[in-house]
């Protein structure tokens, strides 16, 4: 995927997270995560906002994600409208697991 | 006087009738009015200094607050400034309790003015700092029943209560409403401040609304009381109580207070003359709501309902439904306007509620619905710290009223955002699983299996029993699994069980 321009999705809500992909020319995934549950899961936010963008082949970026305590469903939901609206796609990859 | 029939010496066993002698003299009369008396104000002294200084108060020594009105309070910010201004060192503040308006005193705490701390709860900036390692002699958390009885046997000596009061006279009758107005501050019970007045070496009313004598009925009695204090602020009427606790409307609470009021009724515990206490959070004054239409659906009335009490309780006491409220602390305005008006509305003090050494009224509670912040699958629950283990609660009545009634029951979520509220393990234990015996959240219900009896009436009502590990399973499956809080060695703060033992320790955040 190829990102274009600044984008943003989600809310400052609880339960929610907001999230804002900038393209970068390199320097791999540069990610600044702030959360209301930092200590008890911060690592594994950054595992699923990593593993998200892997997935749509986003190899440089920057993110900022301020989150509020969201469950991993809701973060890669939001990862995704970020990156999908920063590189103005709609070819969205509806999935069923 | 005319002359004398008896000879003072003569009477048999005079030295164990009579210590103080013979009769001489009446005291000289004081003929003034009654208005021109109260010009003299008797207790009142011109300023908080001036009674400092008369209290006698020295380095060392320990000093008392209430905390009836909450966020609102001006009262312990304006002593402990003055104290400090004095020059006093070393001071150990004993408040009822503490809440976020009180971030000032960790200045004082630093500069050495206070250095020890007992309170119920502690919330804010204050909290925070304390979690850090604020502070090197652990602060000590009592429960109201607990704290009560440490006052009362002597344990915790106060000596010079600071209590602010609504309404006091110059005699020292003080309440926290007053009858001879309308419009004044009310903060309702007065219920943790009564043991303080009466145990303390000195105690010193400081009040915005002197009113004539006799301040009636009063919460703390003029014997009770040595100086008086007027001043311009006692503190803010919007954060000392708001209007009337509303109802939630969040469908999650909703539900677990429907469940709550089925699983008291199916325990056996709703029957014409139950009584009953409910906790402050959001789901168990929901619970109210339902046990209300239970109430009038079956024609039956609850003999007493206990606690801190809201809106909701009165409103149902004026309705009939619940005969008389026993009140410590009142939450709200509407609670507060019901003990000023209602005969059966009774201000009661803090060991009479939940003292552990006597028949207290929560011994006397059918049910209890309690919040939670964390329970574990050894039903320990934790009111105190927070999920990120730093200190952000009270103790209250909860383990006092857990162990009291005959049945307790726990209202919490299941998850709060992505807290798992039924965990395996809880931060801090402060209400043990021996006296807690259902969990409602509201993905199911756990009932304790040291109450197998309820848990068999639960499930002949059709309500479905889980076990408390599938809860806690469930909880992980929905947030994932949290990684472990970690703290430092530093014991920040001491848990003391409703007996005054030591049942936990809060320890010092590591952000390293």
């Amino acid at each position: 995927m190829k990102l274009i321009h600044k984008a943003m999705a989600g809310t400052m809500e609880s339960s929610d997270i907001m999230v804002t992909i900038e393209p970068k020319e390199e320097g791999g995934i540069q990610l600044e995560l702030t959360s209301s549950v930092m200590q008890q899961f911060g690592r594994q936010i950054e595992a699923v906002i990593r593993e998200t963008l892997k997935g749509l082949g986003v190899e440089n970026a920057m993110v900022t994600a301020a989150d509020k305590g969201a469950l991993d469903c809701t973060i890669k939901a939001r990862v995704n409208c970020a990156a999908f609206r920063a590189a103005d796609s709609e070819e969205y990859v509806w999935e069923a697991k | 006087m005319a002359e004398k029939s008896f000879d003072f010496a003569q009477i048999p066993h005079i030295a164990e009738i009579a210590c103080n002698g013979e009769f001489k003299a009446a005291k000289a009369r004081n003929t003034a009015t009654f208005a021109e008396k109260f010009e003299h104000k008797n207790k009142v002294v011109d300023s908080l200094e001036e009674a400092i200084k008369l209290s006698g108060l020295k380095d060392g020594d320990t000093i008392s607050f209430h905390h009836h009105f909450r966020n609102g309070d001006h009262i312990i910010n304006q002593v402990v400034d003055k104290l400090a201004e004095m020059g006093f060192k070393n001071l150990t503040l004993a408040s009822s309790s503490l809440a976020a308006v009180h971030a000032p005193l960790i200045e004082h705490i630093k500069a050495g003015v206070i250095t020890h701390i007992e309170t119920s709860g502690m919330r804010g900036e204050l909290a925070e700092a304390v979690s850090r390692g604020l502070m090197d002699f652990p602060v000590v958390f009592r429960s109201h029943g607990g704290r009560g009885e440490a006052v009362t046997s002597g344990e915790l000596h106060i000596n010079v209560a600071f209590l602010g009061a609504p309404s006091c006279d110059p005699f020292g009758n003080a309440n926290g409403y007053s009858r001879d107005d309308e419009d004044s501050i009310m903060c309702g019970s007065m219920g943790y401040a009564r043991p303080d007045a009466h145990m303390a070496d000195t105690t010193i009313i400081i009040t915005n609304n002197l009113v004539k004598f006799p301040n009636t009925p009063c919460a703390i009695p003029e014997s009770d009381v040595d100086y008086v204090v007027v001043v311009d602020d006692i503190g803010d009427p919007k954060g000392i109580m708001s209007g009337a606790t509303r109802y939630t409307k969040n469908p999650k609470e909703l539900i677990i207070a429907k469940t709550a009021a089925e699983v008291v009724k199916a325990a056996g515990y709703v029957y014409d003359g139950f009584s009953m206490q409910m906790g402050s959070g959001g789901a168990s004054l929901a619970t109210a709501r339902y046990l209300r239409q239970m109430m009038i659906d079956e024609g039956i009335k609850c003999r007493f309902a206990l606690g801190g009490i809201t809106g909701q309780i009165t409103a149902m006491h004026e309705e009939g439904l619940i005969e008389k409220v026993l009140d410590v602390q009142s939450f709200d305005l509407d609670a507060a306007k019901s003990l000023k008006h209602n005969h059966f509305h009774q201000q009661i003090d803090a060991p009479t509620y939940a003292s552990y050494r006597r028949e207290a009224a929560v011994n006397q509670l059918d049910f209890v619905i309690l919040s939670a912040l964390e329970v574990d699958t050894d039903f320990n629950v934790n009111v105190l710290t927070g999920s990120d283990g730093v200190i952000r609660g009270a103790i209250g009545g909860h383990p006092d009223t857990a162990e009291g009634a005959a049945l307790s029951v726990i209202v919490c979520p299941l998850t709060r955002g992505r807290i798992p509220c039924v965990v395996p393990k809880v931060n801090t234990v402060v209400t043990p699983g021996s006296v807690v015996d259902v969990v409602i959240t509201d993905q199911g219900v756990a009932v304790n299996p040291n109450r197998p009896e309820v848990a068999e009436k639960l499930v002949a009502a059709g309500i479905p029993v889980v076990s408390i590990e599938s809860l806690a399973e469930r909880a992980e499956h929905i947030v994932g699994k949290p990684d472990p809080i970690k703290f430092k060695d530093k014991i920040v703060a001491v848990v003391m069980y409703r007996d005054n033992t030591v049942i936990d320790v809060v320890r010092q955040i590591d952000e390293d």
